[in-house]
C-alpha cells in the first residue's frame, strides 16, 4: 500500500472504530430527525393537507430530513478535527509519514460513512410518512447519500482546517449550515419561491443533494426543481453535488497543506 | 559516519519575532543531545523544524542526510518524537493510539502486535495496553508517548521537555529508559529540559537563549569553562567585602541572595587566604564545583529552572539547592 492510502485507511480506520464503540451515538442521533417529522410532518401537515394530488406533506418532508441527517453528521467529521488539534492528537497526524491529503480524505470518508449508517438507519422510519421503499431505491439511495455525505464533510474539514476552537467550530456550523439547510428545500417546496429566494437556493449545493434523494424516494411525485425552466434530473443533481464535492475536497487538502 | 543532525545557519522567523536565529550545530550517529534553554528561548521552535512541522525561514537542517524542507516524509519515517504538549487520543486504549501510529507508519499487519507489545513492555505498560488513556497518569501517559516514538524503528528520537511537571521518581523513570534505548539500541537522542539533573545526562549541550546558540560542549567541559571552582562567602557586610576582594585578587564577586560568589581557579587554595586577609568579618565560606546551573546562569542570566516562579520562589528554590549542595559536591 502507499503510504497515501495507508493514511486515509487509518484515518478512516479511527473513526469507525469509535462510532463501533459508541453504537449509542446512533440512537441519539435519530431523535431530533424524528422530533421534526412529528412537529413539521404530522402538525404542520395537517393543515397544509396534500402539496399535489397524491402526496402528503410528511412524504414530501421525509427525504428532506433524510438529507439533513446525513448532512448534519457529515459535517461533524470537521469537528472531530477541530478537537483532535485541541486535545494534541492532530500533531501526531501530521507529523506521521502520509501526505495531508490522506488526513482530509480519510477524515472526510469517515464522517462520510457514519453519516451513511444513520442515514440508512432512518429509512426504518419511512413507513411513518408513508413512503414503501423498495430495495432497488434502497440500492440507489446508499450511494447519493454517500456523495452528500462526503462533499458536506468536506466542507468541515476544509473550514476545520483554520479552526481552533471548539466554540468557534459550532458558532460556523450554526451561521453556515443552517441557512444552508433551510434554504435548500429539506422543509418546503422550491417551485414557486420569489425570485431572489429562488436564485439562493439554486446557488446552494444542498438543494440538489436534497432534490436527487426526493426524486429517487418519491419517484414521479417529487416536485419537480426547474432551473432555467428546465427540470433538474437526478443525474445532474448528481453533477452539481461532485462538483462541489471535488472543489471543497481539493480545497481542504490545499488549505491542509499550506500551513506552518 | 557523517552526523544524523546537520543544522547550517537556521533562522525561523514569526512576523517581527526571530525566534531561531542563524543557528547551526551537528549532532552525531548515537549521541545524546541535550538543548537548554529558558522558556521562549526557541527550543521547541528548532524541534518542530527538524520533524518538518514548521518550515525554516532560511538555512537549512539535514536529517538523517535528508533535508527537512523537502524530504518531508522521509525524514518524518526516519525519527520518532515526543512533544513537549500531550498528544494522546484519550479516548482509545494504550494499545489502539499505538496501532494507529503503527498503520500510518507503514508497519506491516504480521509485525505489528509482536512490535506493540515490544515497545509497551519497554516501558512497563503491557499489562496496562487495554485501558483507556483517560485513566493513566501523567508519567503513564508519558511513557506511552516514548513507547510509540518507538515503534517504527526510528534512528533518532526527539523529546522536547519529555519530563515536564513530572514527580522526580517518574523522572529518574523515564531516563532509565532512554539511557536504556542509547546503551541496547544505540539510538539518537535529541531532547530539550528544563531540569539541571537531566542535563548531566547528555554528551553534549547546546545552550540556546533567544534563538541564538550560545554555547555547546559536553557537561564538564561547560562546567570547566567557568574557571574551576566557585567560593559562596557571607560577610557581616558583602559591599565591602566586595570591595575589598577586587582591591586585593582583582576577582569580581557576585551578590547570590545574601552570599557573594566567586569563580576562581584554585578555590582551595584561595579559602585560607581570603580568611587572612578580609577585615570584614567572615561568617561562612563554601566551596563547591560549578554545577550547569552556573553554566547557565552566566550565559542566559537566568535560572535553568523556576523561570515561571516568582522572584520570591526563585529566591528560595534557590536557598534549598544551595543547602542540598553544600560542600564537595
Ligand atoms: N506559531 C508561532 N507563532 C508566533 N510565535 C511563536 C510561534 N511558536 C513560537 N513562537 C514564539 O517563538 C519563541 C520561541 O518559542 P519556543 O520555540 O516555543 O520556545 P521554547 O520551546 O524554547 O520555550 C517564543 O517567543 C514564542 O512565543
Ligand atoms: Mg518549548
Amino acid at each position: 500500500m502507499t503510504a497515501a492510502l495507508r493514511g486515509i485507511y487509518a484515518i478512516w480506520y479511527r473513526e469507525a472504530l469509535r462510532l463501533r464503540r459508541d453504537r449509542l451515538r446512533l440512537v441519539g442521533h435519530l431523535l431530533s430527525p424524528l422530533l421534526f417529522l412529528l412537529v413539521f410532518g404530522v402538525g404542520l401537515g395537517r393543515a397544509i393537507g396534500s402539496l399535489t394530488p397524491g402526496l402528503d406533506f410528511i412524504s414530501f418532508l421525509f427525504p428532506g430530513i433524510v438529507g439533513m441527517s446525513v448532512l448534519m453528521i457529515a459535517f461533524m467529521s470537521g469537528i472531530s478535527v477541530v478537537w483532535e488539534r485541541e486535545m494534541g492528537f492532530l500533531k501526531e497526524v501530521l507529523v506521521a509519514p502520509i501526505p495531508r491529503a490522506s488526513l482530509v480524505i480519510g477524515k472526510t470518508l469517515g464522517g462520510a460513512t457514519v453519516a451513511l449508517v444513520q442515514g440508512i438507519i432512518m429509512l426504518v422510519l419511512s413507513p411513518l410518512a408513508g413512503i414503501e421503499l423498495t430495495p432497488g431505491v434502497i440500492l440507489r439511495l446508499v450511494p447519493l447519500m454517500l456523495l452528500v455525505a462526503v462533499s458536506i464533510g468536506g466542507l468541515g474539514v476544509l473550514l476545520a482546517s483554520r479552526m481552533y476552537s471548539m466554540e468557534g467550530f459550532q458558532v460556523l456550523m450554526n451561521i453556515l449550515v443552517m441557512p444552508m439547510l433551510f434554504l435548500s428545500g429539506v422543509f418546503f417546496p422550491v417551485q414557486n419561491l420569489p425570485a431572489w429566494l429562488g436564485v439562493i437556493v439554486r446557488i446552494n449545493p444542498v438543494t440538489y443533494g436534497v432534490d436527487a434523494i426526493r426524486q429517487v424516494m418519491l419517484g414521479d411525485a417529487a416536485p419537480q426543481l426547474l432551473m432555467f425552466g428546465e427540470p433538474v434530473s437526478v443525474t445532474q443533481d448528481i453533477l452539481a453535488v461532485t462538483i462541489f464535492g471535488t472543489v471543497i475536497v481539493a480545497l481542504g487538502i490545499w488549505s491542509f497543506s499550506h500551513q506552518g | 559516519m557523517p552526523p544524523i543532525i546537520q543544522v547550517e545557519h537556521l533562522t525561523r522567523r514569526f512576523g517581527d519575532l526571530t525566534a531561531v536565529d542563524d543557528v547551526s550545530f551537528d549532532v552525531a550517529q548515537g549521541e545524546v543531545y541535550g538543548f537548554l534553554g529558558p522558556n521562549g528561548a526557541g527550543k521547541s521552535t528548532t524541534i518542530n523544524i527538524l520533524c518538518t512541522l514548521l518550515r525554516p525561514s532560511s538555512g537549512s537542517a539535514l536529517v538523517c542526510g535528508l533535508d527537512v524542507a523537502h524530504s518531508q516524509n522521509q525524514v518524518r519515517q526516519c525519527i520518532g518524537l515526543v512533544f513537549q504538549d500531550p498528544s494522546l487520543d484519550e479516548r482509545m486504549s494504550a494499545y489502539e493510539n499505538l496501532e494507529f501510529h503503527a498503520m500510518v507508519y507503514g508497519i506491516r499487519r504480521a509485525e505489528r502486535r509482536h512490535r506493540l507489545e515490544e515497545v509497551l513492555r519497554m516501558v512497563g505498560l503491557w499489562e496496562r495496553h487495554k485501558d483507556v488513556v483517560k485513566r493513566f497518569s501523567g508519567g503513564m501517559r508519558r511513557r506511552l508517548e516514548i513507547a510509540r516514538g518507538l515503534v517504527h524503528h526510528p534512528r533518532i528520537l526527539f523529546l522536547d521537555e519529555p519530563t515536564l511537571g513530572l514527580d522526580p521518581q517518574t523522572r529518574v523513570r523515564i531516563w532509565e529508559h532512554l539511557h536504556w534505548l542509547r546503551r541496547e539500541q544505540g539510538m539518537t537522542l535529541f531532547f530539550t529540559t528544563h531540569y539541571m539533573d537531566e542535563a548531566e545526562h547528555a554528551d553534549r549541550i547546546g545552550v540556546i537563549d533567544r534563538g541564538r546558540l550560545v554555547a555547546l560542549d559536553s557537561p564538564d567541559a561547560l562546567k570547566q569553562s567557568l574557571g574551576g571552582d566557585i567560593i559562596i562567602l557571607r560577610a557581616a557586610d558583602n559591599a565591602a567585602a566586595a570591595r575589598e576582594i577586587d582591591q586585593l585578587y582583582h576577582l569580581t564577586a557576585t551578590r547570590d541572595g545574601d552570599s557573594l560568589s566567586l569563580e576562581v581557579s584554585r578555590g582551595s587554595e584561595l579559602i585560607p587566604t581570603l580568611i587572612r586577609s578580609l577585615e570584614t568579618t567572615i561568617h561562612s565560606i563554601t566551596l563547591r564545583r560549578p554545577t550547569l546551573d552556573d553554566v547557565f546562569l552566566r550565559l542566559t542570566g537566568k535560572e535553568l529552572r523556576d523561570e515561571e516562579a516568582s522572584g520570591m520562589e526563585t529566591m528560595r528554590a534557590w536557598a534549598r539547592t544551595r543547602i542540598r549542595r553544600g560542600v564537595g559536591h
